[in-house]
Order: C-alpha cells, then sequence, then structure tokens
C-alpha cells in the first residue's frame, strides 16, 4: 500500500514537472475527465468546449465531493463513485470539495 | 468593619490559613469551597481539614468512529468501536460521561447510524456529541440532527455543566469555503461569545469540536479558519481545554491558560502532518493497527490548573 502510494507520488511529480515545462498545469481539449487521488484533482485546471461533459471520479478511500457555488454541487462520491456535469455556457468554473475545502480545481468553457 | 468582614493583609497571595479557620467560624460544618489560581478548589471538611481530595469528575472521549468503513487500512471498524467500548465497560470507576467529537459513520447511512448506536450504547454512559463532516452526508442532511442534534442549536451546537465545569460542543464541519479550513461561522460564534458573558473566568471550560480548533497543518486543512475568535472568547478563563478529533492522532499543545488536545479514531491512523502525499487513510501492518487507535480518558480534579488526559491505545 505504502509502495503504491510511494509511487503514485512519484508520477504525480513527473506530471508536475512536465506540466511546468509546458508551463502551467493545464490541460486541453479532449480530455474531459478529472480523477480525485489523494485528495486532489488531476488536472486542476481543464479547458474544454462549450457543450462538453466533465466526468469526476474519485479513487480515494475518503469521500469527495465537487462543488460550483451556484452552478453544480455533487453528492458524497465514495470510492470509484463518479459525478458528470455538461457546461453549457461559456466562463470560468471554479470548484471545490465541499468536505476537505483546501481541495480546488477549475474548469474553463470556452 | 463589621464582624464578618475579616482583615486580611495578606489576601493579595490567596487565602491565608487565618482567612480559612475564621471563616470557618460561620461557614458551618461541610466542605469549605475557595477560589486559588482561578479555579474552584476544595480546602477539605471543616473537621478534618486534610481529608482526602475529592476525585473529581472523570469523563471520557471517542473520535472518529467511521461505521461503515471497510477498506484497507481497517476493514472492521465496527469492530475495532466495539473493542474501544469493552475497554470502556472494563474501567473500574465508572465516568461521568463520554463526548464523541464526530465522524460517527463513515457515509451518513442510516445502517451506520444504527450499529454506531447500537456499540455505544453498551458502554452505559451519556455521550455527548458533535458532529464530523463525515455526518452529514445524507441527502437530506437530517440523520445527524434527528439522532443526535435535538435540542441543539444551529447545526447542532450546545453546552452543559457538570462538577462546575462548563462544557461547549461545537460544530466546525458546516459551510465550509473554497480554499478555506475548518468554519464556525458568525451564527454560533455569536451564540459563544453570549454563552460565555457573565460566566466567571474561574470556571473551568472544556470545548469540544470535529476538526482542531488550532491551526495544525493547513496544507491538510488541519485547522479552523475563525477558530482564533473562538479562542479570543475564552481568553478571561483560567482553564480551558480544547477536545478534537479529525486527524486520527494525539497531538497536544499548551499555550498560557489554553490546553489543546486532539484524541486517536477508533477506526484507523492517518498520517502525521507532512509525512504522506495525502491526509488519507494510512496502512499500517495489522500487528500495529491497534496500537494507533483508541481513547481518551479525562480527569478535572478541583484545584488543578489543567485536566490530566490520558491516551489508551486498543493494544499496546
Amino acid at each position: 500500500m505504502m509502495s503504491v502510494t510511494l509511487r503514485s507520488l512519484g508520477k504525480f511529480a513527473i506530471a508536475a514537472a512536465i506540466s511546468l515545462l509546458l508551463g502551467g498545469a493545464h490541460a486541453y481539449a479532449d480530455d474531459t475527465s478529472v480523477t480525485i487521488d489523494n485528495f486532489t484533482f488531476s488536472p486542476a485546471e481543464l479547458t474544454v468546449k462549450v457543450g462538453t461533459t466533465v466526468t469526476w471520479k474519485n479513487h480515494d478511500d475518503i469521500p469527495h465531493t465537487v462543488v460550483s457555488a451556484g452552478k453544480f454541487r455533487s453528492k458524497a462520491l465514495d470510492t470509484d463513485d463518479s459525478f458528470s456535469f455538461t457546461f453549457t455556457a461559456a466562463g470560468d468554473y471554479k470548484y471545490f470539495c465541499s468536505l476537505h475545502p483546501h481541495m480546488t480545481g477549475m474548469i474553463k468553457v470556452e | 468593619m463589621s464582624e464578618f468582614d475579616h482583615d486580611h493583609h495578606d489576601e493579595s497571595r490567596g487565602v491565608s490559613r487565618r482567612r480559612v479557620l475564621e471563616c470557618m467560624t460561620w461557614a458551618g460544618t461541610g466542605v469549605l469551597w475557595t477560589i486559588s489560581g482561578g479555579v474552584p478548589r476544595s480546602l477539605g471538611l471543616v473537621d478534618s481539614a486534610l481529608a482526602a481530595e475529592p476525585a473529581g469528575l472523570t469523563f471520557l472521549q471517542i473520535s472518529d468512529s467511521h461505521v461503515g468503513f471497510d477498506k484497507p487500512a481497517n476493514p472492521n471498524a465496527l469492530g475495532t468501536l466495539e473493542e474501544a467500548i469493552n475497554r470502556i465497560k472494563a474501567i473500574p470507576t465508572k465516568p461521568s460521561f463520554m463526548i464523541h467529537t464526530g465522524d460517527i459513520s463513515h457515509l451518513s447511512k442510516a445502517a451506520e447510524f444504527d450499529d454506531a448506536e447500537r456499540i455505544i450504547s453498551q458502554a452505559k454512559l451519556d455521550v455527548h456529541y458533535v458532529p464530523g463532516e463525515h455526518d452529514f452526508l445524507d441527502e437530506e442532511v437530517k440523520f445527524y440532527k434527528e439522532r443526535y442534534g435535538r435540542g441543539a442549536m444551529g447545526a447542532g451546537w450546545y453546552s452543559f455543566d457538570a462538577n462546575g465545569v462548563h462544557f461547549i460542543g461545537l460544530v466546525n464541519v458546516v459551510n465550509l469555503k473554497a480554499g478555506g479550513l475548518g468554519n464556525l461561522g458568525a451564527e454560533q460564534l455569536e451564540w459563544l461569545e453570549n454563552d460565555l458573558k457573565g460566566r466567571s473566568s474561574s470556571t473551568p471550560i472544556v470545548v469540544f469540536a470535529h476538526i482542531p480548533l488550532w491551526t495544525v497543518y493547513p496544507q491538510w486543512g488541519w485547522g479552523t479558519e475563525d477558530g482564533a475568535r473562538a479562542l479570543d472568547y475564552l481568553k478571561g478563563f483560567g482553564s480551558v481545554t480544547v477536545l478534537n478529533g479529525h486527524i486520527h492522532q494525539v497531538m497536544q499543545k499548551v499555550e498560557g491558560n489554553v490546553t489543546f488536545h486532539t484524541a486517536r479514531s477508533t477506526a484507523f491512523p492517518q498520517p502525521a502532518p507532512g509525512t504522506a502525499p495525502s491526509p488519507g487513510p494510512m496502512k499500517v501492518e495489522d500487528s500495529k493497527l491497534r496500537t494507533l487507535l483508541g481513547v481518551a480518558s479525562v480527569n478535572f480534579k478541583p484545584g488543578e490548573q489543567r485536566l490530566a488526559i490520558i491516551d489508551t491505545p486498543l493494544q499496546g
């Protein structure tokens, strides 16, 4: 269990390094899923076209939520539960986990 | 000067033996209470001034039972809760009551609350609860309130008195703000201010809430955004004890007259701040699990400034 955790940390570090090279933790185009691992939304920022459905999936052993004030709110997602939302208007959608509010993310809809 | 207005040149240094003897002449028989260091202190029975000190008040704290949790860090959280309750049942001197500092359930399912109640009630003690964030996950957010929050204010805060100690149960797991920590909110803070108003500064205070009221590790959300405001209202009191859960490990800090303490979980341990990629459940060797779970016993002895807190693991 510990080795898995360390491995995923290593993976995260590499991903972070690549993101830095590309100039920011920013994902583009067809990427329409966000995973929750180790109390972190990944990618933390995602840009999609209007009409795209984004799906969040929780891989942690602890429940999380996905909440964007006044826009969308998932129920508590247990391990491997998902939540989807279709973005019909352009804009920046900041969201967070209402149980662990230090977990934040953003969907940019263009 | 009236005959009862005793003249004490050394009053600033506390109650002198002479004053005690003088007061006894009209205090009659019984226990004579006085104030020492802001805390009520028994001077013993009049007829035997050095009688044994009263045993004081003993209560228990359990926390984070996460009934329903079945992941590798502990596939049987209900079983370890039962072990904790069995240890409590075996304590020779029955404690006055128990507090539970939240995360009774893992997912706020009715069956989880039912199982928790079935096990915890075997201790045959009054239990004073405050909710954790895991206790407000049901669709209508009503199970906690229906089962534990009747008669409480707002999301479930309240106060009560026992043996001259004032207990305050707070809720810091609702209306959390993006990017923030635990949150008490303006309404609860106002209630707290009023609850303390007019109370003698010599009253020992015990505050309990789920998330630590002090900042343990903000990177993992281990702290309370407006906790400092609550502590501000408690500044004038001679003895303040703050009991929390949430972080699934024992941590203690003393700051002036305030003692901060977090209890172990009965379900699974979490890593020390910053020692893992996240604060999620920590998987340890099976043989080690019970050394990291446990309960706390708190003893208040009149005359002592600080409450004595003893953490007992389930094993070892």
